[in-house]
């Protein structure tokens, strides 16, 4: 091993990672805020801040602004590391960030102006979509010449799965964005594509923004991270390359199962649903490839919160991987689907899985970042995970309970025939777990905050006196950054 | 094992790494994708279906820009509960001039793909300023500012060359009425002549101030002439009658 260390650029994760806290908690407050229009409808104060507008800013709030941003900070941390090699090109590498923040205010702020094109994850419009294939191309550069430079002789499993997010996602939304403006100085645009055509490709980037931006890129950092944390390498090397060629090839397949009894074609459907069930497998060859890699070491799962986090991360993960396929089947879809159940669903995975191993991951990198020896709280971080645990619990089971009978109210007939229930009906039932959602979202996002806290006191230096002591036997590095 | 050490070649080769990820992504969607532009079966034609009026097209670019299809589908599925609920169950052509499709996902509100002709402009109004004052327990957000605002008619014209372009088949009369269109429509037949409108977009088009301003034409008009052309297009007691009254 080369005992030299390289002189890694730490300056641009760091960004990220500050970004990721912020845009983390503005979607998590955008979410909680949504969830109480769902609850109480007077919140709705026209046009600006309607459901209809602000909902695209919760989803792209959490999925590209917090998650967009921890997969680049984890990304260019993992790829350096691994590669030993400074990531190449600091200047296209702040242009990656500036870029990518200019970009999530300008789809935000269309979003509550009205500027849309109402399709769900890819809301955006043409120019920001341009713009944002831009920043992708400098971050697909950044990253991949980074690998290529690299001084270690393999790609560490965990760039394989960035290079494959990073990549595919940029297919995924030139593919669903082909769009032709109305005026190259406005902002509408239409679509290129009508109808069926339409529903299949905006469905084949709908559901491979999940498998690729939030499963792919998000094991790679599994696969860094829970090793490091655990301190024992990767469970097995075999499962890693059948689950990571599987996994890519059968998600792209997966899309149509959100299109079950439409027009689409049945083929197309059926195809949808084989894939879906199919990747039941590689998704649990992930998680079981994750979880074993602490054996030999459990122990350090009872004291480790961070550990804690990671690993609660990939039982969600397990769970809404099992859900999932099992929603895909058309049977089940023809009652879970439009209800609530699909939005619990995505929760537990988005939560659960998502939100867990990047709180994780942002406790290991903060105080290695900013030269800490260990954050400020380690309590906080337990605090953290259970006050959200309880949250998504609140949340997955208040959905699970409103979807399932929302779906069964509106097939419902009574003994004339006839339908039991009108709509609204079904609206009034929802109202009490739409409350238990919002206060299950409530409890996330305090979770959070405590992190937000927990962080600035690390940032600043400081250690919680209270667990002095247990550091103290460590302490021998001090805090040179 | 063999082939271990065979992926060690990707492992060792980041472009080469690279190059096998796109394929293996790209063949799943060529597969289902390409195949759907190829086969004259994804569409079958139905009668009736025509493009958007500007007014109805103004409208629905008010229903994307809030986002109405992040609550309100626009999909009937064959099951039978949603076809006593809703109608007839939505066919591939009822939508082949939606650009993007705005099929939705959930159901917050109930489904619209054939709201049409269902409430009337009075009703439709009144529910859209405040909708609790009509189903008390609704949750929708009131959107009275649309009774407020005009509808962007000055481009329409633009609006329809776009779609042109992508296939939605306007002629250039079509085009070049597009602004007197949209305001013949929202004027109505009571006061002012629709026989172009009629001629170009057929007889059973939906003529009338449906806002309840007349001095005005807002984007309620255009919203509701939108609504209320949902689902309507296709004449399926006529097409039962044809087909012998099977289903």
């Amino acid at each position: 091993m080369n005992t030299e260390k390289p002189n890694y650029n730490y300056d641009i994760v760091k960004l990220f990672t500050l970004a990721t806290v912020f845009w983390g908690v503005v979607g998590m407050l955008a979410g909680v805020f949504i969830a109480a229009q769902m609850a109480f409808p007077s919140l709705n104060i026209e046009p600006y801040l309607n459901f209809g507008r602000l909902r695209p800013v919760h989803t792209s709030g959490v999925v590209f602004a917090f998650g967009g941003n921890a997969l680049f900070a984890t990304s260019y941390y993992i790829v350096q590391r691994t590669c030993g090699v400074r990531l190449w090109n600091d200047k296209l590498a702040n242009f990656t960030f500036w870029g990518y923040q200019a970009f999530i205010i300008m789809a935000a702020l269309g979003y509550v102006l009205g500027v849309t094109q109402s399709k769900e994850y890819a809301q955006p419009e043409w120019y920001a979509d341009l713009w944002l294939t831009i920043v992708w191309v400098a971050y697909l550069l950044v990253y991949l010449v980074t690998c290529i430079k690299r001084k270690e002789p393999h790609l560490y499993v965990a760039n394989w799965f960035f290079l494959a997010f990073i990549i595919t996602v940029a297919v995924l939304h030139l593919g669903n964005n082909i769009s032709l403006p109305v005026d190259i100085f406005g902002a509408k645009s239409y679509s290129a594509f009508a109808g069926v055509q339409s529903a299949m490709i905006q469905w084949w980037y709908g559901h491979n923004a999940v498998g690729f931006f939030l499963t792919a890129g998000f094991l790679g950092m599994m696969y860094y991270f829970i090793p490091k944390q655990a301190g024992r390498p990767i469970y097995s090397y075999r499962l890693s390359i059948i689950h990571f060629w599987s996994l890519i090839f059968i998600y792209i397949w997966a899309g149509p199962h959100h299109l079950h009894y439409t027009a689409l074609p049945d083929w197309a459907q059926t195809l949808g649903m084989t894939f879906s069930i199919m990747l039941w497998m590689p998704s649990w060859g992930g998680m079981i490839n994750g979880v074993m890699t602490l054996s030999g070491a459990w122990h350090k799962l009872r004291e480790d919160p961070i550990l804690q986090f990671m690993i609660v991360a990939l039982a969600f993960y397990g769970m809404a991987t099992f859900e999932g396929p099992l929603m895909s089947i058309r049977a089940v879809n023809s009652l879970s689907h439009y209800t609530d159940w699909t939005v619990g669903h995505v929760h537990a995975g988005a939560l659960g899985w998502n939100g867990f191993i990047t709180f994780g991951c942002l406790y290991y990198l903060v105080p290695k970042l900013w030269g800490r020896e260990r954050m400020y709280s380690t309590k906080l971080i337990s605090m953290h995970l259970w006050i959200a645990t309880i949250g998504i619990v609140f949340y997955i089971s208040a959905m699970w309970v409103s979807g399932i009978m929302q779906g069964l109210m509106w097939r419902s007939y009574d003994d004339m025939g006839f339908l039991e229930y009108s709509f609204v009906e079904s609206v009034m039932a929802m109202k009490p777990f739409y409350i238990i959602r919002m206060l299950g979202g409530l409890l996330f996002l305090t979770g959070a905050l405590i992190m937000v806290y927990n962080f600035w006191r690390t940032i600043r230096g400081d250690v919680n006196p209270k667990e002095q002591d247990l550091s103290a036997p460590n302490s021998t590095q001090g805090a040179a950054a | 094992m063999s082939w271990m050490n065979k992926h060690e070649k990707l492992e060792r080769n980041s472009l080469l790494l690279l190059g096998f990820i796109i394929v293996t992504v790209l063949i799943g969607g060529i597969i289902e994708i390409v195949p759907l532009f190829r086969m004259e079966t994804v569409i079958e034609p139905v009668e009736g279906v025509r493009p958007y009026t500007p007014l109805e097209l103004a409208g629905q670019n008010i229903y994307v820009r809030e986002n109405c299809a992040s609550c309100h589908s626009q999909h009937i599925r064959p099951l039978r509960d949603e076809v006593v609920r809703y109608g007839h169950y939505s066919l591939a052509a009822e939508s082949m001039y939606d650009h993007p499709f705005l099929w939705g996902s959930k159901r917050t509100g109930p489904d619209l793909a054939r709201v049409g002709g269902k409430y009337s402009d009075e009703w439709h109004t009144a529910h859209m300023k405040e909708p609790r004052d009509l189903v008390p327990e609704s949750i929708m957000p009131s959107y009275g500012f649309l009774l407020k605002k005009s509808a962007k008619l000055h481009d329409i014209k633009d609006h329809l060359k776009t779609l042109r372009r992508l296939g939605v088949p306007y002629n250039d009369e079509m085009i070049e009425w597009a602004r007197k269109d949209a305001v013949a429509q929202a004027v109505g037949e009571n006061r002012t002549d629709i026989s172009g409108l009629q001629e170009r977009y057929g007889d059973s088009v939906n003529a009338r101030d449906f806002d309840g301003q007349p001095d005005m034409i807002s984007e309620m008009d255009a919203l509701v002439a939108y609504l209320q052309v949902l689902g309507t297009m296709v004449d399926f007691e006529a097409a039962k009658n044809v087909e012998g009254g099977a289903e």
